[in-house]
């Protein structure tokens, strides 16, 4: 199934692609990067990412930069 | 076997990272313009015109010529640059208070005269790059820096609707205001954007896109909250829709 590819440190824990996720498989991370923020991580099972693409439309700094299917 | 459906586009830069705050709508429209000059194959005659204001770093991620402009005055220095080049492709990158309010007399008449050259305008209802002051599309009763009680119509007039207006131009080609709150909306956004690109490299006329864009910082929302005001507030006072189009296509 689908797979995607998250920079941790570009995302500034605006939580879009948390909300944009269809199918609710990603989360606020317990650790910060390197500018301080909570990057978001992938939190579901191998094979339930669908790979729509959704989360790395939304996401305003290309932080989800890449996307399998 | 994985395909690869989605990847960073290749006309932003490789180090290049956003410098807006968190939630800002400015990359999502960033990268969607940079997706479009891949996906037309152009990035080597691209001239963007950078404007004032939170639209002003265009050099700083994108991987294309940027040549600065005054603000308010993108338009201008854009038709100087077509008149001089015209095989190559121009595009403004402005915001509300770019566009709409220092410099709308420069893109109603950039319309008027029918530049071929496309104008993008985010619109976040308030100048952000200085602290969230007024802008000319600030709504009715919307608080910001210099409108600490909310925009009152009676002191500050109306907001300005600047789709609407453009579309009754001679000159243009194609007009429509979109928002960028939803991956859906995100898709029809990038269409309309394709199009206005479209009817300049067929030389057609003007093109301009007004995108509803969030500013979660000046607004005091989170960035989800923000996405819905647009959706529940913002989308009512300033209408999603295409205003103009020659080509007929809608």
């Amino acid at each position: 199934m689908g797979r995607i590819v998250i920079d941790k440190e570009e995302c500034k824990g605006c939580y879009i692609c948390v909300n944009a996720c269809p199918k609710g498989l990603l989360k606020k991370s317990e650790t910060r990067n390197e500018h301080g923020d909570y990057p978001v991580e992938f939190v579901g099972d191998e094979g339930s990412c669908i790979g729509c693409a959704m989360c790395a439309q939304s996401c305003p700094d290309v932080a989800i930069k890449e996307v399998y299917r | 076997m994985e395909t690869l459906v989605y990847k960073r586009p290749e006309s932003l830069l490789k180090d290049g990272h956003f410098t807006f705050c968190p939630g800002c709508g400015h990359g999502v429209v960033l990268r969607m313009i940079a997706e479009l000059i891949d996906e037309f194959n152009i990035q080597k005659d691209t001239i963007a015109i950078s404007s004032v204001g939170c639209s002003i770093f265009l050099e700083k991620f994108f991987n294309l010529d940027v040549a600065g402009a005054s603000h308010g005055r993108s338009p201008c220095v854009a038709t100087g640059v077509k008149r001089c080049k015209p095989d190559k492709f121009v595009f403004t990158y402005q915001g509300d208070g770019d566009a709409a309010t220092i410099g709308f007399n420069e893109t109603i008449h950039t319309a008027s005269r029918g530049e071929h050259i496309t104008t993008i305008m985010i619109n976040n209802t308030n100048f952000g790059m200085t602290g969230g002051q007024a802008s000319a599309t600030t709504l009715v009763g919307q608080v910001t820096t210099t409108t600490p009680m909310g925009r009152k119509p009676e002191l500050t007039g109306y907001p300005l609707h600047a789709a609407e207006i453009v579309s009754k131009c001679d000159g243009t080609a194609y007009c429509a205001r979109v928002a960028i709150t939803t991956p859906a909306q995100i898709r029809k956004a990038k269409a309309a954007l394709k199009k206005a690109f479209e009817v300049q490299l067929n030389g057609l006329g003007y093109g301009f896109v007004e995108v509803l864009a969030a500013c979660p910082t000046n607004w005091h929302m989170t960035p989800v909250d923000s996405l819905n005001h647009i959706e529940n507030v913002i989308e009512k006072v300033h209408p999603l829709g295409v205003f103009k189009d020659i080509t007929g296509e809608q």
